[in-house]
C-alpha cells in the first residue's frame, strides 16, 4: 500500500526513547502525514463525512415525511418528486435511506467505541494480571465467542423489544470480546519488553506503568479495531433488520428496507432493493479501508519493512 | 504433544461447562423466568406453579443448573409448546441440512479460495492481484442478505437457469434430490468467507514464497508448478485450518440469513422462526448445541493442525 513508501518520519520518531513529549507529538503529526498519503484513506474518510452529512443533514435540506404512510403514492418508481421512487407504504426512498443511515451511524459508532472501551479494559487486567485470573478471563471470553453473534443477538432482541439504545447496549456487548482478546495479547507483549522491566527496576510505580507504557502502546490497536468494529456493528444492525427484529416502523434501518425490498423482487422495484445495499457496502468499505489505513499509519513496526 | 492434547481438551471442557451456564443465566433472565418462557404467555398461573414444582424450579439455583446439565447430558434440551415437539427431536430433523450447507460452503470457499490465494501471491501487486483485491475488499463490506438477493435477481429473475428456492425435503437425502436448487444457497454462504480465505492464502503464500526451502527447490530446478503446489500451498493449506475453525461462528451466522433468504428448512430458518415467535426452548437449545459444537469445531481445528505440523508433532516428546 502507498503508506509503505512513507516510512522517513515514523522512523525517526520510532526511533526516539518512548514517552517522551517531543517525541509523541512527531510520532502523531507522522501517523497524520502517513495517513493522509494514502488515497484509499482519503476515500474511506469522505465516504465517512458523505455519509454523515447525508443522513444527518440531508434531512433538513430534503424534507420528506416518514411518518405519515401515504396509501395512494406506494411502489412509485424514481421520478422528479421522488428521486428514489416510494415503498410499500407510500414513504419516499431517499428520505428513507438518511433515516436508516442516522441509526446505522448512531448505533454503529457507539456500539464500538463501548465495545472498545470494555474490550481494553477487560483486556488489559487479563493481560496485566496474568496467571490464573488471566486464565479464567480468558476462558471467559473464549465461551462468549462459541455463541455466533447473530445468534445471541437474536436472542436477546427477542426477549427484549429493540430501540436505538438497546441495540447500542446489545451489539457492543457481543462486540468488546475481540478487541479485549487483542488487547490482552498486546499488554502481554509489552508487560515483558526490556524498557517496561526497566522501569519496573527503577522503581516506577504500576499506575505510571501502564498510563506511559502500556496504554500508549495499545491504543494504536485499539484505535484501528473501533474502526473495523464500526463496520461490523453496522453488518450486524442489517442483518438484524433484515430478519425483522430491528427496531419497529416508522423507525427503519437499511437491512429493514432490504427485507422490504425483497417481497418485491419479483415485480421489479429496483429501487428498493439498490440503494439500500449499496448505501451498507459503501458505508463498510469506508470504514474498512479506514481501519486499514490507521493501521498503516499507526504501526511504526509495520513501517519499517 | 500429549501434555498439548491435555492442557486443550480440559480447555475446551471449560468452554462447553461455561456454555451450559451462560445459557443457564439466559434462561432465567427470560421474562417470567424459565416456566412462563417453556409455556408460553397464555398459560395460567395454576398451570405456572404445577410446572414449577414439577420441574424443581423451586430449588436452589444449583441444584436447578445440575438438573439442568443432566438433563443436557441425557440429550433434553426442552420441550418447545409451539411445535408440539421436542427441541431434540426438531434439531435432529434440522441440524443435518444446516451441517450439509456448511460443509459445502466450506469445500466450495476453500476450493477457489487456495488457487485464487496462491495466484494473488505470486503476481503479487500486478494488475491480477489487485482486482482480486478490491473484490475481497468489497466481499467483506457486502452483507450476505444483500448478495443473495442480487445473485436471485441475477440468476433465478433476468436469467431464469436456477431456482430462486432452496430444496424442501425433510431430510439430507431428500435436498441432494435437488442439487440445482442448492447451488445459489452454498454460493451465497461461500461467499460469506471466500474474501477472508483468499487474503489469507495470499498472505501466508508470500511469506511461504520467501522462504529459504522455496529458494532450495528452486535451485535444485524444480518446476514452478512444483514449487507452489507442493511447497508452497501446503505449507499455506495447514493454518488455513485454524481459520476454518476460528470462522465456524460466522458461518453458522450466515447459515440463518442464508436460509432466512432461500427459505431452506435447516437449524438456521428453525432458529429465526423460534426468535420470531418467542420460541424461547428452541432457541437456548439450539444456541447450546451451536456453542458446544462451535468449541469441539475448533477443538479438532487445532488438533488436526498439531497433528498435520511435524513442528508441533514432535514438540515436547524428545
Amino acid at each position: 500500500m502507498a503508506a509503505s513508501e512513507t516510512r522517513t518520519g515514523a522512523q525517526a520518531a520510532a526511533a526516539d526513547a518512548p514517552g517522551s513529549r517531543a517525541s509523541n507529538r512527531s510520532m502523531f503529526r507522522s501517523s497524520i502525514s502517513v495517513f493522509l498519503q494514502n488515497r484509499l484513506a482519503i476515500i474511506g474518510l469522505g465516504t465517512i463525512v458523505f455519509m454523515l452529512l447525508f443522513s444527518f443533514i440531508g434531512p433538513l435540506i430534503y424534507h420528506t415525511d416518514q411518518i405519515h404512510t401515504h396509501l395512494s403514492q406506494v411502489d412509485l418508481s424514481p421520478r422528479a418528486q421522488h428521486p428514489l421512487g416510494t415503498n410499500e407504504v407510500g414513504y419516499d426512498e431517499l428520505g428513507r435511506l438518511m433515516v436508516g443511515g442516522q441509526s446505522a451511524l448512531e448505533v454503529g459508532l457507539a456500539a464500538s467505541v463501548l465495545a472498545s472501551i470494555v474490550g481494553t479494559i477487560y483486556g488489559a487486567i487479563a493481560g496485566f494480571a496474568g496467571g490464573w485470573i488471566d486464565g479464567l478471563m480468558m476462558r471467559i471470553l473464549d465461551t462468549l465467542l462459541a455463541f455466533p453473534a447473530l445468534l445471541l443477538l437474536m436472542l436477546i432482541t427477542s426477549i427484549i423489544t429493540p430501540s436505538i439504545p438497546v441495540m447500542i447496549a446489545v451489539i457492543g456487548l457481543v462486540a468488546w470480546l475481540i478487541p479485549a482478546r487483542l488487547v490482552r495479547g498486546e499488554t502481554l507483549a509489552v508487560r515483558v519488553r526490556d524498557y517496561v522491566q526497566a522501569t519496573k527496576a527503577l522503581g516506577s510505580p504500576t499506575w505510571r506503568t501502564i498510563s506511559r507504557h502500556i496504554v500508549p502502546n495499545v491504543i494504536g490497536v485499539v484505535v484501528v479495531q473501533t474502526t473495523l468494529e464500526v463496520a461490523n456493528a453496522i453488518l450486524l444492525l442489517a442483518a438484524l433488520g433484515y430478519l425483522g427484529l430491528g427496531a419497529a416502523p416508522p423507525a427503519t434501518n437499511w437491512g429493514q428496507m432490504l427485507s422490504d425490498g425483497l417481497n418485491y423482487v419479483y415485480d421489479g422495484y429496483w429501487w428498493l432493493i439498490y440503494p439500500p445495499g449499496i448505501a451498507i457496502v459503501l458505508t463498510v468499505l469506508a470504514f474498512n479501508f479506514m481501519g486499514d489505513a490507521l493501521r498503516d499509519s499507526l504501526d511504526v513496526r509495520l513501517q519499517r519493512h | 504433544m500429549t501434555a498439548y492434547i491435555i492442557r486443550r481438551l480440559v480447555q475446551a471442557l471449560l468452554v462447553v461447562i461455561g456454555c451450559s451456564i451462560v445459557t443457564f443465566i439466559i434462561m432465567h433472565a427470560l421474562p417470567g423466568g424459565p416456566a412462563q418462557a417453556m409455556l408460553g404467555p397464555r398459560a395460567s398461573p395454576v398451570q405456572l406453579r404445577a410446572f414449577i414444582v414439577q420441574n424443581g424450579y423451586n430449588k436452589p439455583l444449583p441444584v436447578q443448573y445440575w438438573r439442568y446439565v443432566s438433563g443436557l447430558l441425557h440429550g433434553n434440551l426442552g420441550y418447545s409448546y409451539h411445535y408440539n415437539q421436542t427441541v431434540t427431536s426438531l434439531l435432529a430433523q434440522d441440524l443435518p441440512k444446516t451441517a450439509l450447507l456448511i460443509g459445502l460452503a466450506i469445500v466450495v470457499a476453500v476450493l477457489v479460495a487456495l488457487p485464487l490465494g496462491v495466484l494473488q501471491a505470486v503476481r503479487r501487486n500486478r494488475p491480477v492481484d489487485y482486482v482480486f483485491t478490491a473484490a475481497s475488499f468489497v466481499g467483506y463490506a457486502m452483507p450476505s442478505f444483500w448478495l443473495g438477493i442480487l445473485l436471485i435477481l441475477v440468476f433465478s429473475i433476468y436469467l431464469p437457469w436456477l431456482p430462486p428456492e432452496a430444496p424442501q425435503g425433510s431430510t439430507v437425502a431428500a435436498v441432494l434430490q435437488q442439487p440445482a436448487a442448492m447451488i445459489l444457497p452454498v454460493v451465497t454462504l461461500a461467499a460469506v468467507s471466500l474474501a477472508a480465505y483468499s487474503r489469507f492464502v495470499r498472505s501466508s503464500s508470500i511469506e511461504n514464497l520467501a522462504e529459504d526451502y522455496v529458494r532450495t527447490a528452486r535451485a535444485k530446478g524444480a518446476s514452478q508448478r512444483r514449487v507452489l503446489f507442493r511447497h508452497v500451498l501446503r505449507n499455506s493449506l495447514l493454518p488455513l485450518i485454524t481459520l476454518l475453525g476460528l470462522n465456524l461462528p460466522a458461518l453458522v451466522s450466515g447459515a440463518v440469513i442464508i436460509e432466512s433468504i432461500f427459505n431452506y428448512p435447516g437449524m438456521g430458518l428453525l432458529f429465526w422462526t423460534a426468535a420470531t415467535t418467542h420460541d424461547y426452548p428452541v432457541l437456548m437449545g439450539t444456541s447450546i448445541v451451536v456453542a458446544v459444537a462451535t468449541v469441539l469445531g475448533n477443538l479438532i481445528a487445532d488438533l488436526l493442525y498439531a497433528w498435520a505440523d511435524p513442528r508441533i508433532r514432535h514438540a515436547g516428546t524428545g
